[in-house]
């Protein structure tokens, strides 16, 4: 297994493209290294892209906020911006692993590691996050929801790296949470993870919502139609009787050990609730 | 394939090995720098025993290959104390026999080292997550708990 570390995105995706056998990308390295210890992957090269600047980098951008994709969890939550502004994709970045764990783990592994139950997902989704893919074709541009196609399988040709994430601009009175069922309070795989993300018209009616799911369907879900019963509302019984119908009618999770299919639908509704409930009072208070 | 050479320095001491890729820092600490301080549990990143600082970041050294560590200062167990001197830490871990087997100590005293410079005063609630991700089958977790705040107390007075 060889090892590469380059500076540029250009060199990386040139390797990555001419390798004729497995070729990874290495992130925090916190998904890949368990893998290639257990076998699960074996790879001839792995690129580091850890040395790109471009992929370590936070700026603002367009009146939003451009995210390295290599970026740490420990370094999101040190962000002097982004945690009051983007409450919800920094919650949900946090909850992934341990203190150890944030120190190496980015968001763009989080997504390339291609499993359903990624915490930061969902909450990128619902934020209307886009990612920003560099390869042998040139630059292009992926809402998130677009890259997850079912476990450990992406939408990303050869060669192709995901860069970094753009968080779009944020009207005034907006925010966004995330929440995820766990059998015990920290340390374990989603069961059901749900991102909410609504803006608030000058009368505290939801002008916009996006809603997404993680752990109950072979990827990441948007779903439309649950931020659609929000908007126009001010998040009464009904809104949020219908809000919960929408989440268990696009629910199509397995069965196992970490919760029952039906289960997982019941707690799906239950979750997005709450995080609509707990967006809407952050974007209440601002 | 040719071994990596690769040049780092461990508590401050500049070091140099060689190693394969695969070859995670646990590996190059533990076998090619016989700094055995740091010990492996489960190898998978759940455990905590391996915990090191690299460029002032807590870690698990199992996740983390051993040539990602070149040009970066790694901090272990080995450094804590002064020459015969115990940090106030581990003097406290003695203190409230917040260890039994051992095994994980290494570990949950590097980490709650990390705590204690970014956070002098912690409440308990801030220690048990901050150390979350160190696992202990021995104490059940109190005394280490406990150990740390004392620690953090002493430190803060000293």
């Amino acid at each position: 297994m060889r090892y590469e570390s380059p500076e540029t995105l250009e060199a990386a995706v040139a390797l990555l493209a001419s390798e004729a056998g497995e070729a990874r990308v290495l992130a925090g390295g916190t998904d890949l290294l368990v893998q290639l210890k257990t076998d699960v992957v074996e790879p001839q090269l792995l690129v580091d892209v850890k040395r790109i600047g471009e992929l370590r980098e936070v700026r603002r951008e367009a009146g939003g906020y451009r995210i390295g994709a290599a970026v740490t969890g420990a370094e999101l939550k040190e962000h002097p911006e982004l945690k009051s502004v983007w409450p919800g994709v920094i919650e949900a970045a946090n909850l992934i692993g341990s203190t150890q764990i944030q120190g190496r783990a980015t968001l763009g592994g989080n997504l390339c590691n291609g499993s359903p139950a990624a915490d930061s997902v969902p909450a990128l989704i619902a934020a209307g996050a886009r990612a920003t893919a560099v390869g042998p074709g040139g630059r292009r541009d992926i809402a998130v929801e677009d890259i997850v196609l079912g476990p450990r399988r992406l939408s990303l040709g050869r060669g192709e790296i995901v860069a970094s994430f753009l968080l779009p601009p944020r009207p005034p009175r907006a925010a966004d949470a995330y929440l995820r069922f766990i059998p015990r309070t920290e340390m374990d795989i989603a069961v059901v993870g749900a991102g909410v993300s609504l803006t608030l018209d000058g009368s505290g009616g939801i002008a916009d919502a996006r809603v997404a799911l993680g752990a109950v369907a072979a990827r990441p879900l948007l779903v439309p139609e649950a931020g659609k019963a929000l908007i126009g509302s001010t998040l009464d019984g009904k809104t949020l009787s219908r809000l919960e119908e929408a989440v268990r009618a696009a629910c199509q999770p397995i069965d196992d050990k970490r919760g029952t299919r039906e289960f997982r639908i019941k707690v799906a509704g239950v979750m997005t609730r709450r995080a609509a409930q707990k967006a809407y009072e952050r974007a209440r208070s601002r | 394939m040719a071994k990596h050479h690769i040049a780092f320095t461990v508590n401050g001491d500049p070091v140099e090995a060689l190693c394969e890729t695969q070859q995670t820092l646990l590996d190059v600490l533990r076998d090619e720098l016989e700094l055995t301080g740091t010990k492996e549990g489960c190898g998978t990143g759940d455990c905590g025993a391996c915990s090191v600082l690299v460029d002032g970041r807590l870690v698990c050294s199992c996740l983390m290959l051993g040539i990602e560590a070149s040009g970066k200062s790694v901090e272990t167990i080995e450094g804590m104390g002064r020459g015969e001197e115990l940090h106030p830490l581990q003097r406290k871990f003695l203190e409230h026999a917040a260890l039994q087997c051992g095994i994980c100590t290494p570990g949950f005293l590097v980490a709650a080292k990390s705590l204690l410079d970014r956070n002098p005063d912690p409440t308990e609630t801030e220690v048990r997550y901050w150390l979350a991700g160190n696992l202990c089958r021995c104490t059940g977790y109190d005394k280490i708990v406990r150990a740390v705040m004392d620690a953090a107390a002493e430190m803060r007075r000293a």
